[in-house]
């Protein structure tokens, strides 16, 4: 039987950028087929090929054997090829059921067709195993059931083959394993899956056979039964990486950083952190894991100075920063608190700014000063320069619009901002969201070595593996208060997950 | 991928094709209005740079366009839309008139700064309101802005026709001013070297002007203040990171902006006609609008345009009165077409001339 999907010599470029060099795939039909690469490894340029939002240079696409064209996404739900993003394509507002329906509703009026398309998606659901109420508004759901009513509206419009990119990003473990199962049972009727991650633990535990990119080269393809994560590891990156962290017991001192009974509202004024209570020590990082959206961003937030606090109160070293009539970033920093943003585009760097402008963001009171007090552009490049030669920021040019650089590189920037000045205490919200391998590792090091060197270290991530890699001391958050004090050596990640997901019983923080 | 032009063919070339282009465009609707386009142009050219007087006339109106063009180009540089450039000059106005008529009694020498301070302020204040209640009350800065241009239009009408208008006449303006409060004129001092421009009303608000250029360059490209102005337009959240306050921010800004526009008062009340006249800022606000998008908010950038905008208002005054056939209307929509090449079409032979002399953007390594 012909596979499912070929791809032959597909190439692509955006400009001076070769995305894609003659890349060849094949996915074999009724199976789980992994694609791993680091970012910027032309994944999901070729995923958008196959699903129409790009057209490739050269190559050719065979679906079932049959060479088509794919020029936009509607050719590809015509061949039954379906992509479930990573950031949902779903409207809020409306049911299940209609969310299903939507871009399928078959003419203009839906009144009689409705009926008949709740049947179809409720047997549908059905037979996949999926318990959906087909009336229940979208935005009520918990991210896993919106992942499923996503995957089920693809299924609804006939999808044969499914791309699920990024799919775990955003779920519990308990919510990736029962993804997993329902991959498991697509895959049982027939189903294709190619699953786009960076996570190889998902690769290995589910997908049949993966591909790795690299480079915008198709560089290996493998039985996942015959190989192992530290294979695919090399693969993507294209050296060895240096095994596990040397991570020496941390010997913590005394509190740098003090927060008793913290209220913080959210944006549209509701209470989003609940008399949350903690202690960081010189030389500790203390993590608090949670699925985004209980409160972390807030906490960090406001612990930056970003956020006025309702309550509670906030300590750093011996001062007493909240409450108080003054309360911003700028008081915070002046007292020796670093942070190195979650949203790092938007906030820790400004995208228009030259590199050398964004070096400067939060401390330009302080920066290289000439005559009348003015700011001295040349000598700020130069430090920028030399910030950037020891950060290992590339390109090192403190001229270029710093959303030029790639995240990897932004992120070395702001760390190199923000740990230059010697802060007592650091904040660091998700340090990795979208750093390739290499980057990672670099980062963990110096966060590392900056606990080793007696700093009080914030931790914030979504990613669990970061947070039980990283973390002396892990705090789990689950709808804006503490739930769980955590060792991480021994830890047990279902229990972890249970307390993230809220479903396990609090422990006293 | 972005693909980048030469910087002179960016900022030579670019804008040059654009003027060509809308001159073209004009001559097609002067010949379709049974014109000659060549003699239009012809004296269009000759009315704004062709004489000493003629020059003298266009760097006047240049003078307000730069100061209108710098209010519109700081304001923006935070962020903000500040369309009441208008109305701001005109309280301005208000301000430098009530110095020169009731203090008149003191020397030159303390009037005339007395009065730039006033124009200052008065535009400053009549900017700030908009800015607070953006910064306070979230109030869109473009809708206040308009409502304040209304409101300082009904302002000063009732306050000329009410209270300043000079006694015993029906024109409604103030009477002239005393000559020791007037702006020096340039004209008299000139005429040595370059330009024989007696009686033109150029006067030491051009000088300001220049200065004005110099000193929006080092607040906003240099100094700290310049630099959190333009955090907090460019990524409000970042400037919240960086412990900019952005209300505050936005707040000095509009008092900035709102003291430029104040320049125009300067050069037309206290130094072109020397009284207080209904409708003496004859929409040079608005014009600094264009003035500050075809010079992109950079200084340099806005005197180019200012220049240019000065030579088409003279021109078109010039055309308007050579040729008659041509009515005023007409030299609206020339210079119209203008500002529509330059300013909103402006990028519209870019990707063209990036396939001719097209280099691509460098690459960044990931």
């Amino acid at each position: 039987m012909a596979a499912a999907v070929e791809l032959r010599g597909v190439d692509k470029r955006f400009g001076a950028i070769h995305a894609n060099r003659e890349v060849e795939l094949v996915v074999e039909r009724g199976t789980i087929h992994g694609l791993i690469g680091e970012n910027g490894a032309g994944k999901s340029t070729l995923m958008s090929i196959l699903h129409g939002f790009y057209t490739a240079d050269r190559g050719e696409i065979r679906i079932g054997g049959e060479v088509v064209t794919i020029s936009d996404s509607r050719d590809a739900i015509r061949h039954g090829i379906e992509m479930v993003h990573q950031q949902f394509m779903l409207v809020d507002t409306l049911t299940v059921l209609e969310n299903a329906v939507l871009g399928a509703e078959g003419g203009a009026l839906l009144g009689r067709r409705l009926p008949a398309a709740r049947s179809r998606l409720v047997a549908l659901a059905r037979s996949y195993g999926m318990d959906l109420d087909p009336d229940a508004i979208v935005g009520d759901l918990p991210v896993g059931a919106q992942q499923r009513v996503e995957i089920l509206k693809a299924l609804y419009r006939g999808a044969e083959i499914l791309i699920l990119d990024e799919p775990t990003a955003m779920l519990t473990p308990q919510e990736a394993d029962d993804l997993f199962a329902l991959l498991a049972t697509l895959r049982a009727q027939g189903k294709t899956m190619i699953l786009v991650t960076h996570k190889l633990r998902e690769i290995m535990a589910i997908t049949d056979r993966v591909s790795v990119m690299r480079g915008g080269r198709m560089v290996a393809h493998r039985e996942t039964a015959a190989t192992t994560a530290a294979e695919l590891a090399e693969l993507m990156i294209g050296r060895r990486l240096a095994s596990g962290l040397a991570k020496s017991p941390a010997k913590p001192g005394r509190a740098l950083l003090a927060v008793r009974d913290l209220d913080v509202p959210g944006a549209n004024g509701a209470r989003r952190v609940k008399g949350v209570s903690l202690d960081v020590r010189a030389g500790e990082i203390v993590g608090i894991a949670g699925v985004a959206g209980n409160g972390q961003s807030e906490l960090i937030d406001a612990l930056a100075g970003m956020r006025r606090p309702s309550g509670g109160q906030i300590r750093v070293g011996d001062a007493a920063i909240w409450p108080a009539h003054r309360f911003d970033a700028a008081v915070l920093r002046a007292a020796g608190v670093a942070h190195v943003p979650e949203d790092r585009l938007r906030t820790g760097l400004v995208p228009r700014f030259a590199a050398c402008e964004s070096a400067i963001l939060g401390h330009h009171q302080a920066a290289e000063r000439g005559r009348l007090g003015l700011i001295d552009w040349h000598r700020v490049a130069a430090a920028t320069r030399a910030l950037m030669a020891a950060y290992d920021v590339r390109p090192p040019a403190p001229w270029l619009r710093s959303s030029s650089f790639s995240g990897g590189n932004q992120q070395r920037l702001i760390l190199a901002r923000e740990l230059e000045r010697d802060p007592v205490v650091l904040l660091v919200g998700q340090p990795t969201r979208g750093v390739d391998l290499g980057g990672i590792d670099a980062i963990h090091r110096r966060l590392l070595a900056m606990r080793d060197a007696g700093k009080a270290i914030l931790l914030v991530s979504v990613e669990l593996d970061e947070i039980l890699r990283l973390a002396d001391r892990i705090l789990v958050m689950f709808d804006g208060a503490i739930v769980g004090d955590v060792d991480p050596i021994g830890a047990d990640e279902r229990r972890i997950g249970s307390l993230m997901a809220g479903v396990a019983e609090p422990l006293a923080a | 991928m972005n693909a980048a032009l030469p910087r002179w063919a960016e900022l030579g070339l670019l804008p040059v094709l654009n003027i060509v282009l809308a001159l073209l465009v004009s001559a097609l609707v002067l010949l379709a209005a049974g014109q000659d386009p060549v003699a239009a142009l012809h004296v269009m050219i000759s009315g704004a740079l062709g004489s000493g007087e003629a020059v003298a006339y266009t760097l006047y109106y240049a003078t307000d366009m730069v100061f209108t063009g710098l209010a519109v180009a700081v304001a923006f540089h935070c962020g903000l839309f500040n369309i009441g450039v208008e109305g701001q000059a005109y309280v301005a106005g208000l301000g430098a008139a009530l110095v020169c008529l009731f203090l008149d009694r003191l020397p030159g020498l303390v009037v005339v700064p007395l009065a730039i301070v006033a124009a200052a302020g008065f535009g400053a204040f009549w900017a700030a309101i908009p800015g607070w209640l953006q910064a306070k009350r979230g109030s869109h800065i473009v809708i206040t802005t308009i409502m304040f241009n209304f409101m300082s239009y009904a302002l000063m009408v009732y306050l000329i026709v009410n209270w300043l208008i000079a006694p015993g006449q029906g024109a409604p303006e103030t009477r002239t001013f005393a000559p020791h409060t007037w702006m020096p004129r340039l004209g008299d001092w000139l005429a040595p070297f370059v330009i024989a421009a007696p009686g033109s009303p150029l006067n030491a608000a051009t000088l300001i002007a220049i200065a004005a250029l110099f000193a929006v360059w080092l607040l906003i490209f240099r100094s700290g203040l310049g630099y959190a102005i333009r955090v907090v337009g460019a990524s409000p959240r970042a400037a919240v990171y960086a412990g900019i306050d952005p209300g505050r921010h936005v707040i000095i800004a509009m008092l900035i902006s709102g003291g430029l526009a104040g320049g125009v008062a300067l050069n037309e009340v206290v130094g072109g006609s020397h009284k207080l006249l209904i409708g003496f800022t004859a929409g040079y606000g608005f014009t600094g609008i264009a003035v500050a998008l075809i010079g992109r908010n950079h200084p340099v950038g806005v005197l180019l345009a200012a220049l240019l905008f000065g030579a088409l208002y003279q021109g078109g005054a010039e055309l308007a009165f050579d040729m008659p056939a041509i009515s005023p209307d007409l030299v609206v929509v020339l210079q119209g077409l203008v500002i529509l090449f330059t300013g909103a079409l402006g990028a519209m032979l870019r990707p063209a001339l990036v396939r001719v002399l097209g280099r691509r953007a460098p690459q960044v390594a990931a």
